[in-house]
């Protein structure tokens, strides 16, 4: 039987001399990113500024207008509705109430409810999520630092594996795929919530682990050939890595698609921010953080091993494929 | 590389053979499953299982207000006892508590008695008040950061366990209720369609208290908020009119209504209070067949309630309810018999609310909802399918994929995956976790990056192949080689897993921790199991050559 072979056997692709383009690409998509957060705006969830979220079921597709304007008689504020899944369910998102007093939620909660199953019949309240703005505001906070003590946890271990280059590189690259993964929210106008957080944070954790596996590569290829450029020794890793970047990305993609079509909709934003988050975070695996290494001036002359790396000077002493 | 020594294999079987097994019960319904010996089950999360997740918050500043009254009543008592100790201008605002004393020469007398009423907290060395002396005649006390702390911890104990008391009346199964941080409590409880009942449960203190009425007080002053000394004013919404002893405030001229519910002066102290009741419950008024509250004193409340009444036979006492008056009859003859009932215009619904809240004990501090999430079974039960056929749909996709590309070591990288899945539920059931609706998204993306490890070896063993190493050697450098990049990239993972599983909140913990599970057993599955099964083929097939 014929294997499939999705990368062809020693590829030879300059990535190193296509690097200032890559760089060019980069940071316009990362400044379009930040315009469309600062522009467009994230459609923050009640998680993240608090409010009231509404799920009905309905028994047939219901007259979005209709329900909007059920729900406009009832002056609670400005609705937000929209359909989720299947047609059949509404979400409708309420402004917090201004009073202190919490039955205010109930109230609101209980009215939506028994106008929408007096106007259409066999209505039903699938989920209600009320937040209020302390709570939010705590939420956001700790997404925030979540994210940031990922990000220079992640870029502690790079530095204390590797060299700093390798940690400097890696963090530069993970900001890129959230930035981008913010830019994508913004511009789509998916609900940001909670669950999203927990995408970022694992794309976080993705992008790094498809980075290590191309610097430890590098690393080993530093020691084997001494004498080889940096810019070949970068060029020859990728180049080797390539068939497993490509192939762990499809696989992931695989599941991840089969997340997003059979999953349902409640984790229908988090896998879309998984999705562009493998894609984004391939990309800059093989075209920025790599390429920034020369940037950053990493030599290919050994350092002196540092102690309690054991199998790093291992690595050293390996001898080199054609001895043997 | 051959060298696999067969007790080495076996306890590799047996490991995955266990913990495969400790899966089992979670296929099975609780009933099922109740007469096995060891049967740990995954819970499922409320995102789930449905149900209702409530934040209660409690509002401190009442607390600490309560306290420093409380302290001011409790020195004033403590400075008349024999021999008396002459003070005056006893105040507590500002949240302080300050007097003047009268005679400079009872200084150190004073100071002593103050001494005795506070106490260390804890360790801290602090005491739980600070006393200072102002101008060598005026008592200061304030109260200590670790006073009020203290204070505000065994409040929160004790509201804890009265929102217990209370979530238990409901019936429901299995519910949730722990403390979270200082000022928090968080509250779950699974299968709940509609959280109204709950949040009115939870909404009042309850705070019951049986107070003298001061008949001498005058309808006008009460009005103007002027009150006997000694007494206190509380609202009485439902107060009948044209009483002497009631204060009504005026109208409003805009809309002819009154502005506020009239009011009634009290005595300070309580006859008698909430802690003294032994039980509530909902009865029938005998003449309007209107619901009432019944309650039961115990011995020692019994007894003074009986006294008092009978030194108060016609006048009225009032019955409060958290700061409201809710009825304040008149003694036609002394009660005796440590039971009475409260009649306030009940439904009966509201009244069985009372009864509960009555029964459970006040809460010590008022506790506010501040995020509430509550999840339809509907939902629940939708995503729990939606998440299956995903997770299904995933395997067979990867799987296929792992196949037309390794062959047979993908195959054996297929075994892992497997394995691994269900190893993971065996992990999260021994470990008493909680499966929610993200946690299905950690497992699908499990089952992706699981296959990252097999895909790094294959990738290797083709790699040493194209440079024209041996089978053997080619399998060996592959792991070996591909084993430190493993460890390096699984260990990013996790670090990122951890950080979602600390700083995270609900939703996100219950994601991190497959994720974190999962790290762990598919280096396992995926580096020493598959490596084990390549040997075991090698080492009877001797290959010359391998398909990878």
């Amino acid at each position: 039987m014929r294997l499939l072979k999705i990368v062809p056997d020693n590829t030879n692709i300059d990535f190193v001399r296509l690097r200032y383009w890559a760089f060019g690409l980069t940071t316009l998509l990362t400044i379009a990113a930040i315009a469309l957060v600062v522009v467009n705006k994230l459609n923050m969830g009640v998680d993240f500024v608090g409010g009231i979220m509404i799920e009905e079921k309905f028994q047939v597709p219901p007259d979005v207008e209709k329900v909007r304007s059920v729900i406009d008689g009832l002056h609670f504020g400005d609705a937000q509705i929209q359909t989720v899944g299947d047609q059949k369910t509404l979400s409708i998102r309420l402004p917090r109430p201004d009073t202190a007093d919490d039955a205010a939620t109930n109230r609101i909660v209980n009215a939506v409810s028994a106008a929408l199953e007096k106007n259409f019949a066999g209505a039903q309240f699938s989920k209600q999520d009320a937040v209020s703005g302390k709570v939010s505001g705590e939420l956001v906070w700790s997404g925030i630092l979540a994210v940031a003590v990922a990000v220079l946890l992640i870029g502690l271990f790079a530095i204390f594996r590797f060299e700093w280059q390798f940690g400097v590189s890696t963090v530069v690259a993970i900001v890129h795929d959230v930035l981008m993964t913010m830019g994508f929210f913004a511009l789509t106008h998916l609900e940001f919530d909670l669950n999203i957080v927990a995408a970022v944070l694992t794309i976080i954790g993705y992008s790094i682990n498809d980075k290590i596996v191309i610097d430890d590569r590098i690393r080993e290829n530093m020691r084997r050939y001494r004498k080889m450029d940096m810019r070949e020794i970068i060029n020859l890793s990728v180049n080797e890595t390539l068939p497993r970047t490509v192939m762990t990305s499809l696989t992931i993609l695989l599941a991840l698609f089969a997340l997003l079509i059979f999953g349902g909709h409640v984790l229908r934003g988090f896998t879309a921010a998984m999705i562009l988050g493998v894609i984004v975070g391939t990309y800059s695996s093989i075209y920025v953080s790599s390429s920034l290494l020369i940037t950053l001036g990493l030599r290919a002359e050994p350092t002196p091993d540092k102690p309690g790396k054991p199998d790093v000077s291992r690595g050293a002493e390996r001898v080199a494929p054609d001895e043997r | 590389m051959l060298d696999f020594p067969r007790w080495k294999v076996l306890s590799i079987f047996g490991l995955l053979a266990v913990l495969m097994a400790l899966a089992i019960p979670s296929f099975f319904s609780e009933d099922q499953v109740k007469h096995w010996p060891v049967h740990p089950r995954i819970n499922l999360g409320l995102d789930l299982a449905g149900g209702s997740y409530l934040l209660l918050e409690a509002d401190t500043t009442q607390l600490t207000t309560d306290r420093i009254n409380q302290m001011a009543d409790a020195v004033a008592t403590s400075m008349r006892k024999a021999p008396q100790i002459d003070i005056g201008d006893v105040t507590s605002s500002d949240g302080k508590v300050s007097f003047m004393l009268r005679n400079v020469g009872q200084l150190e007398d004073a100071r002593q008695r103050l001494s005795q009423m506070t106490t260390g907290v804890g360790t801290t060395g602090q005491r739980n008040w600070d006393i200072q002396v102002v101008d060598s005649t005026r008592f200061v006390l304030t109260p200590t950061k670790a006073g009020i702390d203290e204070a505000v911890d065994g409040a929160m104990s004790g509201a804890t366990e009265v929102v217990r008391r209370r979530i238990d009346s409901l019936g429901t199964r299995e519910p949730t209720i722990i403390r979270s941080g200082s000022t928090r409590i968080i509250v779950q409880v699974p299968g709940l369609q509609d959280p109204t009942a709950l949040k009115t449960l939870l909404g009042k203190t309850a705070k019951l208290e049986f107070k003298l009425v001061d008949t001498t007080a005058d309808s006008a002053k009460l009005a103007i908020g002027q009150a006997p000394i000694g007494d206190q004013i509380l609202p009485y919404p439902g107060a009948p009119g044209g009483a002497s002893y009631i204060g009504y405030p005026a109208a409003n001229p805009q809309s002819g209504q009154p502005a506020k519910p009239p009011v009634i002066a009290v005595r300070r102290a309580a006859i008698i209070t909430g802690q003294d009741l032994t039980s509530a419950s909902v009865q029938n008024d005998p003449q309007t067949n209107a619901p009432v509250v019944g309650f039961q004193f115990n011995t020692e409340g019994g007894k003074r309630f009986a006294r008092t009444t009978q030194e108060n036979v016609g006048k009225p006492f009032a019955i409060i309810l958290d700061g409201n008056v809710i009825s304040a009859p008149n003694i036609e003859t002394p009660i005796l018999g440590g039971s009475g009932v409260i009649q306030g215009g009940f439904t009966f619904q509201s009244a069985n609310d009372l009864a509960i809240q009555l029964k459970s004990g006040a809460l010590p501090v008022a506790l506010k909802v501040i995020e509430e999430r509550t999840v339809g079974p509907d939902l629940g039960k939708d995503s729990i399918n939606a998440g299956i056929k995903a997770s299904i749909i995933a395997v067979v996709l990867v799987v296929l994929f792992m196949l037309v590309t390794y062959g047979r070591f993908g195959l054996y990288a297929n075994y892992a995956v497997v394995i691994n899945v269900v190893v993971i539920m065996g992990v999260l059931a021994v470990l008493n976790g909680t499966l929610t609706l993200p946690g299905i998204a950690g497992f699908v993306l499990t089952i992706g990056t699981a296959v990252d490890a097999n895909v790094l070896i294959n990738e290797r063993i083709r790699e040493e192949r194209r440079r024209g190493r041996s089978v053997i050697q080619s399998v060996e450098l592959g792991y070996k080689e591909a084993s430190r990049t493993i460890f390096e990239a699984n260990m990013t993972h996790a670090i990122s897993g951890l950080v979602m599983l600390m700083l995270g909140s609900g939703p996100v913990k219950g994601f991190a921790v497959v994720l974190l599970i999962g790290i762990a057993t598919s280096v396992f599955t995926a580096v020493t199991f598959t490596r084990m099964l390549v040997v075991m083929w090698l080492r009877k097939h001797r290959p010359q050559t391998i398909n990878i």
